[in-house]
């Protein structure tokens, strides 16, 4: 909400010559965004990086109806990502859609908390903040069960180089592909998931700020859309993430 | 402006609900456009690779374009900073070029 005084129309002065905000958001909201586009180039970096090596592998050269995990081509993430809690069956990517929906919701439900902050809504805002933890916190149990079955394997392993079989996976061998298929995975979700802790953690605090009526006494709710902006960003990030690691 | 500590009256504005319509609309497409992608993951045989990659990338920047723009309400925000965000993406297109071509020679080398 940058005010221009009317000493900034005078001649000789422009808008970057203080007093005012070019950019129409305050210091802080600048600074998340700015720090968001750093946070984005890692992210950029990791995935990339990730095309780098798998393209560097061989791929699976014959039908996928007859593919089956080597260490000797990258596997297909359709084949390694198909199991969901509870269910003993093969459903491709199923689960990975949930959380993918899981996390949109979430962002849904943060924007209306920050739509019902700018109206001064402490009620409706810590409605929306608590939707929004919810979702985080589903969103990492999802990841911690995914992790945990990637880690322990599923019904078969695979033979590794002495011709013992190995199950799941850990950074220095995997049943579903080559080493750096399943360092890749560590990494990058890993990475985003911890991006998603830090949020229900900033989520919370801002929740809790709302509840104690900090934002009421302060006269604005400007955090919300502070954390805001970081947790759509994550959503954001899986976006990519869901894409390119388990599309392609 | 000090910060003080004494209640001061606080007006709740009422919603606007064409606004948080808009939010849902939004909602709907990201969701929509998801649905698709896993339509293409099905739907789309792998023998079609090129295709399918094309067609998850040009929905990733679809999603991504509402979930920045609208969400993180960038569209709305003033022309500098849009473009203080996107410019410095080029080092991301930047990288992105380089490591593929460094990607070709490998597979030039290896394969």
């Amino acid at each position: 909400m940058a005010s221009t005084p009317s000493s900034v129309q005078a001649p000789g002065r422009s808008v970057w010559d203080g007093g005012v905000s070019p950019m129409g958001v305050s210091y802080g909201k600048l600074m998340m965004w700015f720090f968001l586009l750093s946070d984005a180039f890692t992210f950029s970096a990791l995935l990339i990086t990730y095309g780098l090596v798998r393209s560097s592998h061989p791929g699976f050269e014959g039908v996928v109806e007859d593919f089956v995990f080597s260490q000797s081509y990258w596997p297909i993430p359709e084949k390694v990502y198909e199991a969901v809690p509870f269910i003993d069956t093969h459903l491709p990517l199923v689960f990975v859609g949930i959380m993918t929906f899981i996390l949109i919701m979430s962002s849904v439900t943060m924007v209306l908390a920050v739509e019902a902050g700018h109206r001064m809504d402490r009620k409706s805002v810590e409605k929306w903040m608590l939707w929004t933890i919810v979702g985080g916190m589903t969103f990492l149990a999802c990841q911690a069960w995914e992790w945990t079955h990637f880690i322990h394997g599923a019904h078969v392993g695979a033979s590794v180089a002495e011709g013992t079989t190995f199950f799941g996976a850990n950074l220095v061998q995997n049943q579903y592909g080559p080493p750096d298929f399943a360092d890749f995975f560590f990494f990058i979700t890993g990475f985003h998931g911890f991006h998603v802790f830090s949020g229900v953690c900033f989520n919370f605090l801002i929740y809790y700020n709302a509840i104690t009526g900090v934002y009421d006494r302060r006269g604005h709710y400007e955090m919300v859309e502070k954390v805001g902006l970081y947790w759509h960003f994550v959503d954001l990030v899986w976006v990519f993430v869901f894409t390119f690691f388990y599309l392609v | 402006m000090t910060h003080s500590e004494e209640p001061r009256p606080v007006t709740v504005i009422p919603p606007d609900k064409e606004k948080i319509k808009k939010l849902w609309k939004v909602a709907g497409i990201l969701g929509i456009i998801t649905a698709i992608e896993f339509g293409v993951a099905f739907l789309v045989p792998h023998e079609f690779q090129t295709t399918r990659v094309w067609l998850f990338i040009a929905m990733t920047i679809i999603k991504a374009a509402y979930i920045v723009g609208e969400f993180m309400h960038l569209r709305h925000e003033a022309k500098v900073l849009i473009w203080a965000i996107l410019i410095p993406l080029i080092f991301v297109v930047w990288l992105l070029i380089a490591l593929v071509y460094e990607g070709m020679a490998i597979s030039d080398l290896r394969f």
